[in-house]
C-alpha cells in the first residue's frame, strides 16, 4: 500500500472535525433559549373569566410573570400556594394551556386565584409559539413585553430567590 | 442512601476503566506478564460495578425516588412499572449508562471467551475497550451524571417519560441497538490491538469475525425494531424517514456489513488486510459519530436528546482522541502491510471486493446526505435539509447492483478465474425472475408500475439464486440436516441473511408503490371503502388511562357482509406533559396491514381519520429478523465451537467457503 494513501482517512476525519466544531457553535433549530430577549409572540385570545379579547398590548406595563398552567397538571397544583404568596410581590399573568373552561374555573375556585389576568388558550396556540414543552412553565417578562427568563417546571422559593429575583431587580 | 451506592459504583467503574486502559498497555510495552494479567479481572470487575450502578438506577425508577433528578425528570407516579424500567434508558443520562454497561458486558464476554487468544492480544483488546469506557464514564460523571440528587426540595411527582417513549418498542429497541453499536467496539479493539502489536496477519481477522457478526446481528435487529416502533408509534405510518438519527445507525450498519464480508477474505486468503483494518476502525468510529450527532445538538431530529453544546465539545474531543488516534496509528502501521496473493477477475475475492465498494459508497452517501445540512450551515449557506429523494436516488440503483453481486457471489470460487459455466443456473433464474417480475404488477390492478416490476424482479432473482445455491451446496454436503449439523453453519447464516434482503426489498417495493392511503372526515355511523374492506365508525368515546386521557374511535371492519374485526385507535393526551399522541390501530397481516389512525377533531363531532392499506409492509421487518437470525446462526459454526481444540495454523489453506 502506498505511503500517502493510508493518511487519507485521517485527513478526511480532520476536515469533518473542523465542520463539527463549527457546527457546535451554530443553532440547528429553534432552541428554547431563542425566545429570551424577544418579545412575547403576538396573540389574540380571550380572558377566561370575562371573555374579553386579550392581545400582547393588554399585558401589564411593568415586569410580570407569565405562568403556563392547566388543571390537568399536578405540578401546577404543587406550585400554586407559592404563586399565591408571590402574587403580592409581582403580578402574575396566567396562561391556561390546553384546558377546558369549566375545569380551569373549578380549579381556580377551589384553590384560589393569584392571577392578575387569565389568558385562555384551549388549543395551545400561544403555548406553541412560546415553545412550551409542558406545564408548568413560567416566563419573566419585562415592562416592554420582552421575555427575560424561562423556568421549566415548578416555581418555588429557591427558583424565585436564585433565578427570578436577581433579574427582576435589574428590571425595576 | 441507595442512589449513593449506584453513584459510588459508577465512580468505581471509572477508576477501574482507567486501570484497564493503562495496566495492560504498560505490561505490554515493558513485557511484564503481571500487568498483562490484570486485564481480564479488571474487565470482570468493571462489568460488576456497572451492573450494580445500573441496577440502582432501575431501583430508583421502580421505587419512585424523585430525589434523583433523572428519575424526577423522566418518571411519574402514574407510569406503569414496565415503562419505568424502560424509562431508565429513555433519556440522555440513563441511555449513556446503558451504553457503558453494554460495553462492560462485551468486555466481560471477551475476557471469558478468549482463552485461545494469546494473552498479550486479549489484554490489548481489553485495554482499547478500557480507553473507550474511560472516555464515556468521564463524560457521564462530569457532564451527564444520572445520580444527581434534588435535595432537600425533591418534587412530589415526576415530570413523566416522554409519551413517545411509553411504548413496548422502546423497551427493546435501545438495548438491541446499543448491543450492535457497542459490539462493534470489539472488532475495533481487535484491529487496534493488532496495529499496536504489529501482528497484521490474518489471525486477528479470524478472532474478530464472530464478534463482528454478533454485533452486526444485534445492530440489524436494533434498527429493525426502531423502524417498527416508528411505524406504529409515531403515528405517521412510515417505516423509514431518513432522519439523521436513523441514518446514524444505518451508516455503521452498512460499514459493518462490508466489514463482515471483507473479514472473510482476510481470514481465508490473507487479502485486503489494510482495507479490512480500516473498515473495522470505521465501523465503530461511525457508531461513535452517531452518538455525537444525537447528543450534541448539531443536527435536529425527532430522536435528538436535549441539546447541550458543552456535552458536544466533550464528545468531539473524545472522538478526536479515539478516531484520530486510531486513524493515525493506522496510517503509520498500514503502510507496512504487505498484500500477498492473487485472485482472478471473476472470483469470490473480486465479488466480495465489489460488494465492499458498493456498501462503502452507500455508507458515504448516507453520511454525506446526513451531514450536508451541517456542512452548508457551517460555510454560511443557511439551513437546508436533504430528504428522501436524494437517498432514494442513491439507494435504488446501488441496491440493484449489490443484489447482482449477491446472486453471483456465493456461486463463485476463491482465487481462480471461474469457469463461466458455474453461473449458468443464474441465467435461467434471471429469466424466470424477469418473467414473473414483469407479470406481477398486472395482478395488482390499477396502473402498471415499472418500478414494481423492476423491484420484484430483483428480489425474486436474489431469492431464487440463494435457493439454488442452497440446494446445490446442501446436496454436495449430503443433505440439509447433515449440512446444518456438521458442515457449514456459516453457510446457513449467509442463506438466511441473503434471503432476508430479498424479502426486505420485496416488502419495500410493494409498500412504497402500492400503499392505498386516504385522509377522510368521519363521524359515528359513517362508512368508507378501504381496499376490499368496508370500515364503519361505530362509536366515539373518552377513556382514562393510567397517566393519560384518550379520545377513542371504534371502527368495525367488514369483509363483504361479515364483521372481520373491531379496532379502536386513540388520540391520547398525557396528563403530566400535556403531549398529544396518536395511537394508530394496525391489523397486521401476511399480505397487508390495515392502518387506521385518528387525526384532528373537526367541528360537529367528526374526526379527521387516516385509513391505509399497506401491502407486505411486515415483510420488511420479517426480512430484517431473518438477517439477524442468519448472523446468530453463523457464529455457531463449528470452527468457532471447536476452535479451542484446533490448531490455529490452518487459516490460509481452507478451500471454498466464505
Amino acid at each position: 500500500m502506498s505511503r500517502w494513501v493510508v493518511w487519507v482517512p485521517l485527513a478526511i476525519f480532520a476536515v469533518l472535525v473542523g465542520f463539527f466544531f463549527k457546527g457546535l457553535t451554530l443553532d440547528p433549530g429553534s432552541q428554547p433559549s431563542a425566545l429570551i430577549g424577544k418579545p412575547v409572540p403576538s396573540f389574540q385570545l380571550t380572558d377566561l373569566h370575562t371573555g374579553k379579547v386579550l392581545t400582547r398590548q393588554t399585558l401589564p406595563a411593568r415586569p410580570f410573570l407569565l405562568n403556563v398552567w392547566a388543571s390537568w397538571c399536578i405540578t401546577c397544583q404543587v406550585e400554586h400556594p407559592y404563586l399565591t404568596e408571590l402574587s403580592d410581590r409581582v403580578p402574575i399573568v396566567g396562561l391556561n394551556y390546553k384546558d377546558s373552561e369549566t375545569a380551569a374555573k373549578t380549579w381556580l375556585a377551589k384553590l384560589g386565584d393569584p392571577y392578575a389576568t387569565q389568558i385562555f388558550d384551549p388549543s395551545g396556540r400561544l403555548g406553541l409559539d412560546l415553545g412550551v414543552a409542558g406545564a408548568p412553565e413560567t416566563f419573566l417578562v419585562d415592562s416592554r413585553g420582552v421575555i427575560q427568563l424561562r423556568i421549566q417546571g415548578e416555581v418555588n422559593d429557591r427558583v424565585y430567590q436564585h433565578q427570578i429575583l436577581p433579574l427582576l431587580e435589574t428590571l425595576k | 442512601m441507595i442512589p449513593e451506592i449506584g453513584h459510588f459504583a459508577l465512580v468505581l467503574s471509572f477508576a477501574v476503566s482507567i486501570c484497564s486502559a493503562t495496566f495492560p498497555l504498560y505490561g505490554y510495552f515493558t513485557r511484564q506478564q503481571g500487568f498483562l494479567a490484570t486485564a481480564k479481572p479488571l474487565a470482570l470487575l468493571q462489568g460488576f460495578a456497572l451492573t450494580v450502578s445500573f441496577g440502582v438506577l432501575i431501583y430508583g425508577f421502580l421505587a419512585h425516588d424523585f430525589t434523583i433528578k433523572y428519575v424526577a425528570a423522566n418518571s411519574n407516579l402514574d407510569l406503569p412499572w414496565y415503562f419505568r424500567m424502560s424509562a431508565v434508558w429513555g433519556a440522555h443520562e440513563g441511555s449513556l449508562l446503558l451504553w457503558v454497561l453494554i460495553l462492560s458486558l462485551w468486555g466481560v464476554a471477551v475476557a471469558l471467551f478468549s482463552r485461545e487468544i494469546p494473552v498479550h492480544m486479549s489484554a490489548l483488546v481489553l485495554a482499547v475497550m478500557g480507553i473507550i469506557g474511560a472516555g464515556f464514564l468521564a463524560f457521564m460523571l462530569f457532564t451527564s451524571n444520572p445520580f444527581v440528587r434534588i435535595l432537600p426540595f425533591a418534587p412530589p411527582n415526576g415530570a413523566d417519560l416522554n409519551p413517545l417513549l411509553q411504548d413496548p418498542g422502546l423497551i427493546f429497541h435501545p438495548p438491541m441497538l446499543y448491543m450492535g453499536y457497542v459490539g462493534l467496539s470489539v472488532a475495533f479493539a481487535f484491529a487496534i490491538a493488532s496495529l499496536i502489536s504489529g501482528e497484521l496477519n490474518s489471525m486477528w481477522a479470524r478472532w474478530s469475525r464472530p464478534w463482528t457478526t454478533v454485533a452486526w446481528a444485534f445492530l440489524t435487529l436494533g434498527i429493525a425494531l426502531g423502524s417498527w416502533w416508528a411505524y406504529y408509534e409515531l403515528g405517521w405510518g412510515g417505516w423509514w424517514f431518513w432522519d439523521p438519527v436513523e441514518n446514524a445507525s444505518l451508516i455503521p450498519w452498512l460499514v459493518a456489513t462490508a466489514l463482515m464480508h471483507s473479514l472473510a477474505v482476510t481470514e481465508k486468503r490473507g487479502l485486503f488486510r489494510s482495507w479490512t483494518l480500516l473498515l473495522a476502525i470505521a465501523a465503530f468510529s461511525l457508531s461513535l459519530l452517531g452518538t455525537f450527532l444525537v447528543r450534541s445538538g448539531v443536527l435536529t431530529s425527532v430522536h435528538a436528546f436535549a441539546n447541550d453544546p458543552e456535552r458536544g465539545v466533550f464528545i468531539l474531543g473524545f472522538l478526536v482522541v479515539v478516531i484520530g488516534g486510531s486513524l493515525a496509528l493506522y496510517a503509520v502501521r498500514a503502510s507496512k502491510v504487505s498484500e500477498s496473493g492473487e485472485f482472478g477477475w471473476i472470483s469470490r475475492e473480486s465479488f466480495l471486493l465489489f460488494n465492499n465498494l458498493i456498501l462503502t459508497v452507500m455508507a458515504v452517501s448516507v453520511l454525506l446526505g446526513t451531514l450536508y445540512p451541517l456542512l452548508v450551515d457551517a460555510v454560511g449557506g443557511g439551513k437546508v435539509s436533504v430528504g428522501a429523494p436524494f437517498f432514494n436516488a442513491v439507494f435504488v440503483p446501488l441496491t440493484a447492483i449489490l443484489v447482482s453481486g449477491m446472486a453471483f457471489g456465493p456461486l463463485s470460487k476463491w482465487r481462480e478465474a471461474d469457469d463461466p459455466r458455474l453461473y449458468r443456473p443464474l441465467i435461467v433464474t434471471m429469466i424466470v425472475s424477469v418473467v414473473i417480475g414483469l407479470a406481477w404488477p398486472t395482478t395488482l390492478g390499477g396502473e402498471y408500475s415499472i418500478a414494481t416490476a423492476f423491484g420484484v424482479t430483483i428480489a425474486l432473482w436474489l431469492a431464487i439464486a440463494t435457493a439454488v445455491d442452497f440446494v446445490n451446496k446442501t446436496r454436495s454436503f449430503g443433505g440439509v440436516g447433515r449440512t446444518f449439523a456438521r458442515v457449514e453453519r456459516g453457510m446457513f447464516g449467509m442463506w438466511f441473511a441473503h434471503l432476508g434482503v430479498a424479502i426486505i426489498i420485496f416488502g419495500i417495493v410493494m409498500v412504497e408503490n402500492h400503499t392505498e392511503h386516504r385522509d377522510l372526515r368521519m363521524g359515528v355511523g359513517d362508512r368508507q371503502q378501504l381496499g376490499s374492506y368496508e370500515v364503519r365508525m361505530t362509536e366515539l368515546s373518552v377513556l382514562r388511562g393510567p397517566n393519560y386521557v384518550a379520545d377513542q374511535a371504534t371502527f368495525e371492519i367488514y369483509w363483504g357482509d361479515r364483521l372481520y374485526k373491531t379496532v379502536s385507535p386513540q388520540k391520547r393526551r398525557y396528563n403530566a406533559s400535556g403531549m398529544v399522541m396518536t395511537e394508530a390501530s394496525i391489523d397486521p397481516g401476511f399480505t397487508r396491514d390495515l392502518y387506521i389512525a385518528m387525526g384532528e377533531p373537526l367541528d360537529g363531532g367528526d374526526w379527521a381519520v387516516r385509513l391505509s392499506v399497506k401491502p407486505f409492509v411486515d415483510w420488511i421487518w420479517a426480512g430484517a429478523f431473518l438477517m439477524g437470525l442468519g448472523g446468530f446462526i453463523s457464529v455457531t459454526d463449528k470452527r468457532y465451537r471447536q476452535r479451542a481444540v484446533e490448531k490455529q495454523t490452518d487459516s490460509c489453506v481452507e478451500g471454498a467457503k466464505a
